[in-house]
């Protein structure tokens, strides 16, 4: 990869965003690579949810640019947007429209004219429920709508706001085995959650915001040795407490470097990471 | 071009779901028969129509263009994530909330002018009246569009355009009412003038009452510019201002839509 031919995946560059004083993403920098499911965490307010409007283009950064794949991610026209599925946290599907009239207008409105993936619709039965207006579907239904219209289209980036979050267990193995297939697929992911059991099993990397920086970036697998911890919860808790690492000393990784940041007094290097 | 196609499409069944522009035209097809068949034929109901459409084509169209850029929200926010641009998305929910209002307007007047054949003797009245109408349709969904997207709270939002409509549509002529009884002594038309343009409600009104020629009935605004705007210099400079109220606040309404952040 040359310095001036961003990878495929999901590059951010520089954003920062202000909405009045308050500082929403402070110069932020993060690469997702393509092939990989990256966890964005982080506490209530964090920037995750600025950072994936900025993304998608419903919230104009300040300063800073986003590359899709190899498209600026400009909101003229929003056609970078054509290689993007989206899952919203909240989805507001119009009460009386059915899941398929929507998927007929958003095939329409992409010009997508190949086959759409439509297995999600299969494991999770919904068959029958496309066919019934959203405004007679109970939200667990809507969420599955919702997933099953994320990932219809064959988009390179797939961006997961809180994707099982009122899924039964059945229907939120079913949507992980899809993660896992997309990753699979070379299809760069992003997943927002706050439950961090099932983060733990899908992700690769793990992104740690922190009023709007990253305060740490990189592989799981990097993360829980650092903290000395087993489970993705209690290294970001640690994360979250801002307690020093109590296992081995950080070392700093491959895509992160050394850590910028050290801990004021504390002679044990902390996680405080990402410069 | 293409994607404006395909969403105001869309505009159009979301706003004929909600039924409001169709009971709008009733509305004003019953207004204007009932106005026609007890106000004692055309001559005599048209300044009564006149002052119906002035007062209602704005309260109409500022309160549909808020309600279905509030109730559709959300959905624009699920359109913009998908690759939709945001000029092409302005462009079809202005067409596709005006051009509906619009064509509800003049089904509801010119249909039941047309049956009961008032055309006759009063077609350059009527044609001018629809004109009136037409403009200020646009002008008010411009307004409607521009406080819908600079105020994300729809109550507050629909409260605005509230109390806007009341500033627009009869506070403001009483107060160039007052302000005339106090400056009584001063030669005032310019001001006047002036004072008329900055209100898309009062151009409207001047531009009817030159029609019907019924000035008294229409407020003291109108009064003063009968003389003025008398001929066809006036009527087009009146229809310029008006569509220069559609074309201002909607270019605002574009710029603060295509700076937004959802």
């Amino acid at each position: 990869m040359s310095l001036h031919e961003p990878a495929p995946g999901l590059h951010v560059r520089s954003l920062s965003k202000s909405f009045g004083s308050v500082l929403a993403l402070d110069d932020l920098t993060l690469d997702f690579d393509s092939g990989k499911v990256t966890a964005l965490l982080g506490p209530n307010g964090a920037g995750k949810t600025t950072l994936l409007k900025v993304i998608l283009g419903l919230v104009h950064p300040d300063e800073g640019i986003v590359e899709v794949g190899r498209r600026r991610a400009t909101d003229a026209s929003g056609a970078y947007r054509h290689e993007i599925g989206f899952m919203p946290q909240l989805p507001h599907f119009p009460a009386r429209m059915t899941g398929r009239e929507l998927a007929v207008m958003l095939d329409d409105l992409r010009d997508f004219e190949g086959v759409a993936d439509e297995e999600l619709v299969h494991a999770f039965g919904l068959e029958a429920d496309l066919d019934k207006p959203f405004g007679t579907l109970s939200g667990g239904t809507r969420q599955k709508v919702n997933a099953a219209l994320a990932f219809r289209y064959p988009t390179p980036l797939l961006i997961l706001d809180e994707p099982t979050a009122g899924l039964d267990p059945v229907a939120s193995l079913a949507l992980k085995d899809k993660v896992r297939r997309c990753r699979q697929e070379g299809r760069t992911i992003v997943v927002t959650s706050h439950k961090l059991g099932d983060l733990q099993s899908l992700a690769d990397d793990v992104v740690f915001l922190h009023e709007g920086r990253a305060r740490f970036r990189g592989s799981l697998t990097t993360l829980l040795d650092a903290t000395g911890r087993d489970t993705l919860e209690e290294a970001i808790a640690d994360l979250m407490t801002g307690r020093p690492v109590e296992g081995r000393p950080w070392s700093g990784s491959a895509d992160t470097g050394p850590a910028g940041r050290q801990a004021d007094e504390d002679p044990r290097p902390a996680l405080r990471l990402v410069p | 071009m293409n994607m404006v196609g395909k969403l105001f499409a869309r505009q159009l069944r979301a706003l004929a779901r909600g039924r409001a522009v169709v009971g709008y035209a009733l509305f004003f097809g019953l207004a204007t028969l009932g106005l026609l068949h007890f106000g004692g034929g055309a001559g005599r109901a048209l300044p009564s129509l006149a002052t119906l459409v002035v007062l209602l084509v704005p309260l109409v169209s500022l309160l549909i263009t808020t309600t279905s850029v509030y109730q559709g929200g959300d959905f624009i926010e699920l359109l913009l994530s998908h690759p939709v641009g945001r000029a092409p998305l302005f462009a079809s929910l202005y067409l596709g909330t005006t051009l509906p209002l619009v064509a509800a307007f003049l089904a509801g007047l010119l249909l039941p002018l047309g049956l009961t054949g008032a055309w006759d003797g009063h077609g350059g009245a009527i044609a001018l009246l629809a004109a009136a109408g037409v403009l200020l349709t646009g002008a008010f969904t411009s307004i409607g569009f521009l406080v819908a997207f600079r105020t994300d709270d729809p109550a507050k939002g629909n409260g605005v355009a509230l109390l806007l409509w009341l500033l627009l549509a009869v506070l403001y002529d009483g107060a160039v009412l007052y302000a005339a009884y106090q400056w009584a002594a001063y030669p005032l038309e310019t001001p006047m003038l002036a004072l008329m343009a900055l209100n898309p409600v009062d151009v409207a009104r001047v531009l009817v009452i030159m029609a019907l020629d019924a000035s008294a009935m229409m407020g003291y605004t109108g009064a003063v510019f009968q003389d003025f705007f008398g001929g066809a210099f006036g009527t087009t400079l009146a229809l310029g201002c008006l569509a220069l109220w559609i074309v201002v606040p909607g270019g605002f309404a574009l710029k603060t839509f295509l700076d937004k952040d959802f």
